[in-house]
């Protein structure tokens, strides 16, 4: 395995990367700035989306990095991320333009 | 991928080869978890339905978790902040773990994953924590009657079912306005809401905040406590909840909860892993493949809070 001779600091990088990012959304969470939460697109405010980013950098970090799956064989990564990342966005789509709509009835 | 989990070099078509160069056990994993990550995704889509659906009586996260313990005053975000440093913190431990299964140390193995079951139960205590206080409430609220918008001098006002008692540009705590506040008054069924209401009047700094986020002057307040106020709620479970629409009580209950019981698994399969770890079982295998697939299994836990914390806290 690559990993048994590249020693831990890769680790600690990956937490330094986790921890920045999850103090920089709390301070954002907090500070609110105005630029970003009066600017709305696609339905939210702009800040919203800064999260969901950041999150999905994240989460591709945890995935990647911490179980490994960046470095497991083309094949194998394929088949864990494709079905989450067709279904996961189409189930979104559906449910969220739903709930809008179903918003809009009331 | 380990020699040593290839057990015998059997013919392609007898099972012999690993197309994934993965063994069975981690590929079983890895495809529970695809299907737990779509059932999450599912409650969080679900969550987003209603949000949306519901934006207007759907409250403010800031309002609602605001509490850290031992200090006072409003500290949005601080404790899930620390919740989820915790939870990453044990992930790292994990990986450590995983690491060192790799190169057979058994010592180190014991001493990470004795780490991350401490973290994990910390995770599981600071949650045990929030819940209480969710449930046990805060500030309180007015419930309101009737479910089509109200006009008061002209002005409309949908109507929420819901409103808090606002001073200052901040939630009020209903305490205030019940007679001798000393006694716990968790139990709404505690004030007297005529009693409540004259007292609301008398203090003429007091505002009331709709759900949908309007601020009635007092005034205005006082005839719209009269005329729709039923009662006042404290805390939270099934039926209603005092921060807003009842469906964010209950997604919360059985999201976190969802999560929170995940995380109690992962942390009694750790104890066992641990226990095994401890018996030399891996060490006679010649393998510590287990750690690593238990260590997949709870980075899934984290990454899911990662998810929960971004659509529950901050978004």
């Amino acid at each position: 395995m690559a990993n048994e001779t590249k020693g831990n600091w890769w680790i600690w990088k990956v937490f330094w990367i986790l921890l920045f990012i999850t103090a920089f959304e709390v301070a954002l969470g907090m500070i609110k700035p105005p630029f970003l939460v009066d600017t709305i697109f696609l339905g939210t405010k702009l800040l919203n989306h800064v999260f969901i980013i950041l999150t999905i950098i994240k989460a591709a970090y945890i995935i990647l990095e911490f179980m490994h799956l960046g470095h497991e064989k083309k094949s194998l990564k394929w088949t864990v991320l494709l079905p989450a990342m067709v279904l996961v966005p189409y189930l979104l789509f559906i449910i969220l333009s739903e709930g809008v709509h179903s918003y809009l009835m009331i | 991928m380990d020699e040593a989990l290839i057990k015998d070099h059997k013919p392609a078509w007898k099972g012999g080869d690993l197309p994934y160069k993965a063994s069975y056990g981690k590929l079983m994993m890895w495809f529970f978890l695809i299907t737990d990550t779509l059932t999450f995704s599912a409650f969080l889509a679900s969550y987003g339905f209603s949000r949306f659906k519901y934006q207007d009586s759907w409250p403010v996260p800031e309002d609602v978790f605001t509490h850290f313990p031992f200090l006072h005053g409003d500290h949005p975000l601080l404790f899930v902040a620390l919740m989820t440093f915790i939870l990453i913190m044990s992930s790292v431990t994990m990986v450590l773990a995983v690491n060192y299964g790799h190169k057979m140390q058994k010592n180190k193995v014991i001493l990470w994953l004795v780490l991350t079951i401490i973290g994990g139960s910390m995770f599981l205590g600071s949650q045990a924590w929030e819940w209480g206080h969710f449930i046990h409430g805060d500030k309180g609220a007015v419930v309101t009657n009737g479910s089509s918008s109200y006009k008061i001098n002209d002005s409309l006002f949908v109507n929420s079912n819901l409103a808090h008692v606002f001073k200052d540009g901040k939630i009020y705590s209903i305490d205030n306005l019940s007679e001798g506040n000393h006694h716990d008054s968790s139990h709404s069924d505690d004030i007297d809401f005529d009693n409540f209401i004259s007292i609301f009047a008398s203090q003429k700094d007091l505002d009331l905040r709709l759900s949908d986020k309007t601020i009635l002057d007092h005034d205005l307040a006082v005839e719209y406590l009269k005329e729709r106020g039923l009662r006042t709620t404290k805390g939270a479970d099934l039926y209603e909840n005092e921060y807003g629409h009842t469906l964010f009580g209950d997604y919360f209950f059985f999201i976190t909860g969802f999560h929170g019981f995940h995380v109690f698994s992962g942390v009694v399969l750790l104890i066992i892993l641990l226990v095994n770890v401890i018996k030399d079982t891996y060490a006679k295998r010649g393998h510590y493949e287990m750690v690593e697939k238990i260590g997949l299994y709870w980075h899934f836990v984290d990454l899911v809070w990662v998810f929960v914390f971004t659509f529950f806290y901050l978004v």
